[in-house]
């Protein structure tokens, strides 16, 4: 297998790079909803993400990715005691995929011919400490979607089922693409993504051609390519890295609180999670810039992805809420 | 030359050009019903370097990704892995590939993207327009091959020579690209308003293995006007050039502002590439390039969310049905209770067999899987009446009606489609949909004026309710009008017979068992449209002026009475 398309050589789609940026430093924000057309290279940054992110230190053969030997789950019965490093996973679910695949479930495998009762687990455990990436998540099965919320939210996946009574931790960033012109997303399940944003094709015949010609030398020349661009990818992640150290001196003044606070108060978004992941994002955005203090700036950066998905919407207003918070957040900020 | 034996060289050389470099091209759609020449197209498929695959639109995960092989498992007691198709470099054949769903494509798509070695032949069967393969996967394959209509004696059988193909193939890694290739294959895709940068991309690879196929390392401008005329036509939306009269399209897509604007910007920017590679593209456009997009773009939608029968008897939801013997296939869940009762008689019998064997002793026969029955969406058909005397009084507080109406069934989950009938006849402004920025989007440019085609509209709403019900959904049907139908079925101006083509549509829709409401929006209540009701055994609902929320209000009470 080759390797993935390097993050630093895609093409514009600054909003989504920073998306993900911002959510790969603080995973806490809570994952990220990609709207688009197809073709516009969804995929193709979640995976270059995942290449570009450091590795973390897992228990040899843990199912979960458990940091330490005393974190791993008693049911997955590790006998190694090693800790190794793997890259950061990415796990895709696939539409259509059962419940059972997703949470795990009794393995049946050895209940029937050994006559134990074990748990076989499933898609959320894999993504513990990783991102989970759903294709099309507009198009998933109503039920799979309550699920994730459920998971998503408690970051623990709890299985009661066939006799089996199992908890395993599942922290992972929800990473969601689709395409909005073939279904809309259940409200409550766009209220959990932390982020939304939304990419277009680029319209610039330059941007374009400069795409293809990346794109190209990737797939006709990649040891040259991937050498080219591997500086520019350490760069990103080492910032990430020092952004992650320096996340929690980040001053937050308290002016700032009553911005967001108004911000969400005059967009109507509703509960308290708007504002929540409003600030945890300036947050990440302010480590990232090597900022020591929260200010406007990082406000007004990030508001329209974290706000634009949170208005109570009117399904029939098309004009996208895009607008609405660019234009509240010149209202309110100034 | 005939029109066919160029299409079916076209066909010929696209395969050529796969058999190349099939992992970089990723496939091929091959669009044509069964018959001679697919017959000798498929016969020609071993040219490429890849052992052949046959998949089924139903095909399992344990199939596609690999998994316990649960038979050997059991009867050998040791752990057995079956290897799935995704596992080993595969040229992937999906037959009926029009019948898979929107599951199995995004499966395939992330096994195409995995970039191992895979390529896919989907064999498009679709009699209809609207039947389409998913687009997800045909915009990642770079060939699109429409077979039909295509005679025997025009289907060329000779093989390939694969050794001219292993020379390409070894030649295609030194094949280099020069600086404005790409520049022309973009500028060309936005000609065509192909907006995904995959066209271009795979365009270019395209290319490049024309170059190998005839032993040159450099991309000439040969390659790429074969590249363009194989890669884009089928990806087209709108036909370039100002001497192209536009296809008089019924209801031509809507393309929001920003996306003229950005067509028209591009469009100025560029300088014409090549006209003659214009040219060569453009002559391949498909004939109905506008009539065709519609369902492109919309299908998915329907067959994402929908099962396969209108019973829709899952094993994965719903209220639970008696277990059945069956396998796992890691779609479906075993009802482990039931199983083991299955194999609980069995048990004296099975240890004499084999007395060593420790625990139970189960064989696959005894599997018994869960099933669940579920009910299945809804679908509320809306046939509004845009003709001149509706238009005068009441088209506007239609249109807000069914604003309201498709606020809530977005509430609900419902689909929704919407069926205008004017002028001689009915069309389908919106096949089933989830999508409410496109309903709204097709409804404020709804035209009004004309006769009243009834029976056509009717007649429309009829093909459509039963098109989904065979997609599993439970489709309704609101009629909107003002009830003097004065166009016939065959759009004679007619008043007596268009009465009476409207009566036996009617009943055709009640034999079938669509349930329906007639709304009737005229200013006095009509008998005749009362009458229509009656027959097709639907709820009449007057509203003379009424606004549009209590029109919402009465359809909603109606349907669910």
């Amino acid at each position: 297998m080759t390797s993935p398309f390097p993050f630093s050589a895609i093409v514009g789609q600054t909003a989504m790079k920073q998306a993900m940026i911002l959510t790969a430093i603080d995973p806490g924000i809570g994952g990220v909803l990609v709207f688009g057309d197809r073709g516009t290279g969804k995929s193709t940054a979640v995976r270059a993400l995942a290449a570009l992110l450091p590795p973390i230190m897992a228990v040899e053969g843990c199912p979960v990715n458990s940091a330490r030997v005393a974190d791993c789950p008693e049911w997955a019965e590790i006998g190694s005691k090693k800790v190794i490093s793997r890259p950061t996973p990415v796990i895709d679910l696939p539409l259509g995929a059962t419940e059972d695949r997703v949470v795990g479930a009794l393995d049946i495998e050895r209940a029937l011919t050994r006559g134990e009762k074990a748990f076989e687990p499933g898609l959320l455990a894999r993504a513990n400490r990783g991102y989970l990436y759903i294709d099309e998540v507009n198009l998933l099965e109503d039920h799979i979607v309550d699920l994730l919320l459920d998971v998503a939210q408690s970051g623990e996946n709890v299985v009661e089922r066939e006799g089996l009574s199992i908890r395993h931790p599942a922290r992972f960033v929800l990473v969601g693409s689709g395409n909005p012109e073939e279904g809309e997303l259940r409200p409550q399940l766009l209220d959990r993504f932390g982020l939304s944003v939304e990419v277009r094709s680029p319209t610039d015949i330059e941007e374009r051609v400069e795409v293809i010609r990346r794109r190209d030398s990737f797939e006709s020349d990649n040891a040259t390519f991937m050498k080219r661009w591997r500086s520019a990818d350490t760069k990103i992640r080492k910032r990430i890295l020092t952004a992650r150290e320096g996340l929690p001196k980040i001053v937050t003044p308290e002016p700032i609180l009553r911005d967001c606070a108004e911000l969400c108060m005059a967009l109507g978004s509703d509960g308290l999670r708007g504002e929540l992941t409003l600030l945890r994002t300036a947050r990440a955005l302010a480590a990232y810039e090597g900022d020591t203090t929260l200010t406007r700036d990082h406000l007004r950066n990030i508001a329209p992805s974290a706000l634009s998905h949170r208005l109570r919407r009117d399904p029939l207003d098309e004009a996208g809420s895009g607008a609405r918070v660019a234009r509240t957040v010149a209202d309110v900020l100034g | 030359m005939s029109e066919g034996s160029d299409r079916w060289d076209a066909a010929c050389q696209a395969l050529r050009l796969l058999a190349v470099d099939p992992a970089g091209l990723k496939g091929l759609c091959l669009r044509a019903r069964s018959g001679p020449a697919r017959q000798t197209f498929l016969a020609l498929l071993p040219a490429l370097p890849l052992p052949l695959r046959k998949l089924h639109p139903t095909i399992s995960d344990e199939q596609l990704f690999g998994g316990i092989d649960l038979a050997a498992t059991l009867a050998g007691e040791t752990l057995v892995i079956n290897q799935g198709l995704a596992h080993a470099p595969g040229a992937l054949v999906i037959a009926m590939a029009e019948r898979a769903g929107a599951d199995l494509a995004a499966k395939l798509a992330q096994v195409l993207d995995a970039d191992r070695g895979h390529c896919l032949i989907m064999l498009d069967e679709g009699a209809e327009e609207a039947e389409r393969t998913p687009p997800a996967l045909s915009e990642r394959l770079a060939f699109h091959v429409d077979l039909d209509g295509i005679g025997l004696g025009e289907a060329d059988p000779t093989p390939f020579d694969l050794v001219d193909l292993d020379d390409a193939r070894s030649l295609l890694p030194s094949v280099t690209a020069g600086p404005d290739d790409a520049t022309v294959l973009v500028t060309l895709a936005a000609r065509f308003g192909i907006d995904s940068l995959r066209a271009p991309l795979l365009a270019l690879r395209v290319a490049r293995a024309s170059a190998a196929l005839n032993l040159r390392d450099r991309i000439t401008a040969e390659d790429l006007a074969l590249a363009a005329s194989l890669v884009y036509p089928s990806r087209a939306t709108i036909a370039p050039a100002e001497d192209e009269p536009t296809p008089p399209a019924p209801e031509p897509p809507e393309p929001s502002p920003e996306d003229q604007l950005q067509d028209s910007e591009t469009r100025d920017r560029t300088e014409l590439p090549d006209e003659l590679l214009i040219d060569a593209v453009r002559a391949l456009l498909p004939a109905n390039l506008l009539d065709g997009m519609v369902p492109a773009t919309t299908s998915r939608s329907s067959s994402g969310s929908s099962g396969a029968g209108s019973k829709r008897k899952g094993n994965r939801r719903g209220r639970p049905l008696p277990p059945r013997p069956g396998r796992l296939d890691g779609t479906s869940r075993i009802d482990l209770v039931a199983t083991l009762r299955a194999a609980a008689p069995w048990q004296p019998m099975r240890r004499k067999a084999s007395p060593d064997a420790k625990g139970l002793l189960i064989r696959p026969s005894d599997i018994r899987l869960k099933r669940y029955e579920e009910t299945s969406d809804r679908l509320l058909i809306f046939v509004v009446d845009a003709s001149g005397s509706a238009a005068m009084s009441r088209l506007g507080e239609a249109k807000g009606a069914v604003e309201l109406l498709l606020a809530e069934a977005y509430a609900r989950r419902d689909h929704v489609a919407l069926i205008a009938f004017r002028g001689l006849g009915a069309e389908i402004l919106l096949p089933p949909t989830r999508s409410l920025v496109q309903t709204k989007r097709r409804l404020a440019s709804l035209p009004g004026g004309g006769g009243t085609p009834l029976a056509a509209g009717l007649k429309a709403a009829g093909e459509l309710a039963v098109q989904a019900r065979s997609r599993g959904l439970s489709p309704t049907v609101a009629m909107l009008t003002d009830g003097r139908a004065n166009i016939t079925l065959d759009g004679m101006a007619d008043r007596t017979q268009a009465a009476q083509d409207a009566t036996t549509l009617a009943r055709l829709l009640r034999a079938q068992g669509i349930p329906g409401l007639v709304l009737d929006m005229s200013n006095r209540p009509q008998d005749a449209l009362r009458d229509l009701a009656a027959q097709m055994n639907a709820p009449y609902v007057p509203l003379p002026r009424a606004d549009a929320r209590r029109l919402s209000g009465a359809i909603t009470k109606a349907l669910e009475a």
